[in-house]
């Protein structure tokens, strides 16, 4: 605490507390921070897009949240909500889609590739999906995928398998740009799986009108070393009628623009969701730059003594529905890691064909070939461990397990896929020329982000 | 509708095999791993009844009986024998594989029979035990380099050369032998022959001493002037260079899903007793907890777990493909080349995690790390599932990638 924050070098910068700091380090530390200040800008010492990328990315910017609406009260206070039915299985089998599950998978797969893959690397840049985009995906219905059609939605049945085909489909285009896509869906799908009729009829009708659908955003990792979803440190204490929360959510995605999260907390010793609304008083957002997923707008969601009504929990308050929050949104991640994989494979396999070295295309080398074949078999297992799942949770099956070894799997060997996707290119793979490095920093996400996503 | 469990109308044989595995197989697991080459004769009764279930057409083909594709227009979702013999092989594994090996009229020359055969051959060949001859002396995963020989001469065929690697080798009463009609017309005139154990010139030459699957025997068979009947010549007896390998390979997508569920099967009898052991010594497996904040044992219970789920379902996607007709070569490949190496991962870890109990003859699990070995070398090699695969997802020729 009474170390010089310049001259204690551990901690920052990726340096270890051992390390020391000499006077010419300092130097150029120093140096450094001109370098990144503002006031270059201000003297228009750099292009007009660097600065969008300064300011959302590296600039660090701390703001009072966004300038929200107001979701008037509406609906039962305390009355069970319309959740939607399990989906009933013929005990067959089987690997084929419904042929609702299908269309939908045939139109978000035509959008990934015609309008998300051509926009993937300036969003990366610009660290923000295009508004344009992002409007689309809400003509598309992505946000009320897992909402029950009585209230304004378009789920039948529980949509957990349609939730993982069409997270698996915009990730094939880009994975930061389905985060940010699929965040206000994630909050939206909460609350009709857990939301009481007035936190349905407050917030829903406000996520069913394509043009009115507020950013939104399940806030559930915290920025610690070993961090244990199920040991949050934020916190949330009654008082009275109301909650007081504090603590610190990360990698929040598109936090800056968000009108309504969903704050995971420990109350009285047990996880709970909190619903808290963007203008709530003592809700400081700070950009949360990360290795990947640039084009989700990554984000801190500072809390300080932010009190809600007590209602404003989500579900239960025996830690259950956290429990199965962090299950649903591991499994949104895991099929998030299947579409970058695909990705990959579908980008290295014309490469190794048309590359040529020694006289003929390294396709024709097993070394090269084998891990081709490699990329294709462990994507194809990571896709049956995550189908089966989410067949589970549609059916409202327990899903532990098989979430379990679905996250373990994609964080595995979809890191190995996004490596070996590196690989096969060699040196053009390391460059931006190519979009593998762009997965490869995007594939690292999955085992890490909790919240977030969530099917 | 995407369901991926064990199909409900195949959990009662499931059960039912789990618990001849248990009960009949698990006990005389050791006998056989240490007494090498005696006959198992509890087998016997097993195999009789499954000749029985095969009959009554309950196991809806439990064992070798095939996996024959016939025409049929229907195309609503399908869980055949493709399945189950899947689900069952799996489970017998679970209790040993060399004994599931070493099944009478089990042999993979019966599915190859059960698989191609005319209904007369399959009439003459009823209840008869087959082994499968392929491997030479001189080649092994390169099946287009036969050199035996099958000469037509009159109504017969004059089969010549040694085979090694015969499974059930001695044990068996019949051999599905695979020999060239010309060499110089290359893999288009590779056929299969049924050779019977009491025609003249077939020797059993030795028996191999093995590091796992020891319960099975492996024969290294010489023929000699064999003369086999022209009708015990398994499919089109006609040369087609156009048709190539590929109806001699055919058998391969059938079977390589099976080989994939063996050690699926042999790689769920190291978790199940590992997890009961882990537990036993303080660490549980928490499957909320994020691996890196458990004991790193159970970490790497987690992975192992994580990979065989994975080889499981490949395996159960491979044969669901095959039930409902869909071509599956890739798939079948894919099967076989996780599930070998899962299998080994799985076993030979779980003797690491397991410590000395894993290492010891007092318990299993070193036996298991021995005879998964097989399972990713028999039916072609991890390497050749790759190159299949490879071939397959870069849509090159064997020639293009060798």
């Amino acid at each position: 605490m009474s170390q010089n924050t310049v001259s204690r070098a551990g901690g920052k910068y990726g340096l270890s507390s051992k390390e020391k700091r000499d006077p010419m380090g300092i130097a150029i530390l120093a140096l450094n921070k001109l370098g990144q200040s503002p006031l270059l800008d201000k003297l228009k010492m750099r292009k007009q897009a660097e600065e969008i990328i300064f300011q959302s990315t590296r600039g660090g910017f701390k703001v009072a949240a966004a300038a929200s609406r107001t979701f008037s009260r509406k609906g039962k206070k305390g009355a069970p909500g319309t959740t939607v039915p399990k989906a009933q299985a013929k005990g067959l089998f089987d690997l084929t889609p419904t042929e609702d599950e299908q269309m939908l998978v045939d139109v978000v797969s035509e959008f990934a590739a015609e309008a998300v893959r051509p926009v993937a690397a300036e969003a990366n840049e610009a660290a923000a999906t295009p508004q344009d985009v992002l409007a689309a995906t809400l003509e598309i219905g992505l946000p009320i995928l897992g909402v029950s059609a009585e209230l304004g939605g378009i789920a039948e049945e529980r949509s957990a398998v349609a939730g993982t085909l069409v997270h698996e489909a915009l990730s094939k285009g880009d994975m930061g740009i389905a985060v940010a896509a699929l965040a206000p869906g994630a909050v939206a799908t909460a609350l009709s799986l857990w939301g009481t009729d007035e936190q349905q009829k407050t917030y829903l009708p406000e996520f069913t009108e394509a043009a009115n659908v507020p950013a939104a955003a399940l806030a559930l990792t915290e920025p610690a070393v070993l961090f244990d979803v199920f040991q949050p440190s934020t916190t949330a204490v009654r008082q009275g009628d109301k909650l007081v929360l504090n603590g610190v959510k990360s990698f929040v995605p598109r936090g800056a623009e968000a009108e309504l999260f969903i704050i995971g907390a420990s109350l009285e010793g047990k996880n709970v969701l909190v619903l808290v609304e963007a203008s709530t008083d003592g809700i400081r957002i700070e950009a949360d730059p990360a290795m990947g997923l640039k084009a989700a707008s990554l984000t801190k969601v500072h809390l300080r003594d932010v009190t809600v009504d007590a209602d404003a929990i989500l579900g239960a308050t025996d830690g259950s529905t956290y429990t199965e929050a962090v299950r649903y949104s591991r499994l949104a991640w895991c099929a998030l890691a299947l579409g970058t994989g695909q990705a990959v494979l579908d980008y290295v396999v014309p490469y190794v064909k048309t590359r040529e070295a020694f006289g003929e295309p390294i396709a024709h080398r097993q070394a090269v070939a084998f891990m081709v074949a490699n990329i294709a078999i462990e994507l194809q297992a990571m896709r049956l461990v995550t189908y089966k799942a989410a067949s589970r949770i549609a059916r409202g099956v327990d899903a532990s397990r098989e979430v379990a070894l679905a996250r373990k799997i994609c964080a595995d060997k979809g890191m190995q896929i996004g490596l070996d996707g590196v690989q096969l290119l060699g040196g053009h793979g390391f460059t931006k020329e190519h979009p593998v490095e762009r997965w490869y920093r995007d594939l690292r996400a999955i085992g890490i982000l909790e919240g977030g996503v969530l099917v | 509708m995407i369901y991926l469990e064990t199909p409900k109308k195949h959990r009662a044989l499931v059960d039912q095999v789990h618990q001849v595995a248990m009960n009949m197989l698990r006990p005389v697991s050791r006998k056989y791993d240490l007494a090498e080459h005696e006959y198992p004769k509890e087998l016997d009764m097993l195999a009789a009844m499954a000749d029985g279930l095969d009959q009554s057409g309950a196991s809806e083909g439990a064992g070798a009986t095939g996996v024959r594709r016939s025409a049929d227009d229907d195309t609503s979702n399908k869980n055949g024998s493709n399945m189950a013999s899947a689900l069952s092989v799996l489970e017998m594994c679970w209790g040993d594989t060399g004994l599931t090996l070493a099944m009478p009229r089990q042999g993979l020359g019966n599915s190859a029979i059960a698989s191609v055969a005319t209904d007369a051959q399959l009439e003459k060949f009823k209840g008869t035990w087959a082994s499968m001859a392929i491997t030479e002396p001189s080649f092994g995963s390169d099946s287009s380099a036969i050199t035996t020989t099958a000469k037509k001469d009159g109504d017969a065929y004059v089969l010549n050369g040694e085979k090694i690697f015969v499974t059930s080798g001695e044990r068996s009463d019949s051999i599905v032998v695979w020999a060239t009609l010309d060499k110089s017309l290359g893999k288009a005139a590779i056929k299969s022959f049924v050779v019977t154990k009491d025609m003249p010139g077939v020797k059993v030459e030795r028996l191999e001493h093995k590091l796992g699957i020891r319960a099975s025997d492996t024969a290294v068979i010489t023929f000699t002037d064999v003369r086999v009947p022209a009708e015990n010549l398994l499919g089109n007896p006609e040369i087609n260079v156009q048709e190539g390998f590929a109806g001699a390979m055919a058998t391969f997508d059938n079977t390589r899903p099976l080989v994939a569920a063996m050690a699926v099967g042999c790689a769920r009898a190291s978790l199940d007793l590992t997890r009961d052991l882990l537990a036993q010594a303080g660490v549980e497996i928490d499957y909320d907890k994020a691996a890196t904040l458990q004991h790193a044992a159970a970490a790497k219970f987690l992975q192992l777990e994580a990979d065989w789920e994975a080889a499981h379902l490949l395996t159960l996607q491979a044969a669901w493909m095959a039930d409902n007709k869909k071509p599956n070569s890739l798939e079948a490949s894919m099967s076989k080349a996780k599930a070998g190496r899962v299998g080994s991962d799985v076993t030979l870890s779980c003797v690491e995690l397991c410590a000395g109990i894993g290492y010891s003859e007092a318990e299993l699990l070193e036996k298991w790390a021995r005879d998964s070995k097989i399972l990713d070398i028999f039916e072609g090699t991890q390497q050749i599932q790759q190159l299949i695969v490879a071939r397959r997802v870069l849509g090159l020729s064997s020639s293009e990638l060798k």
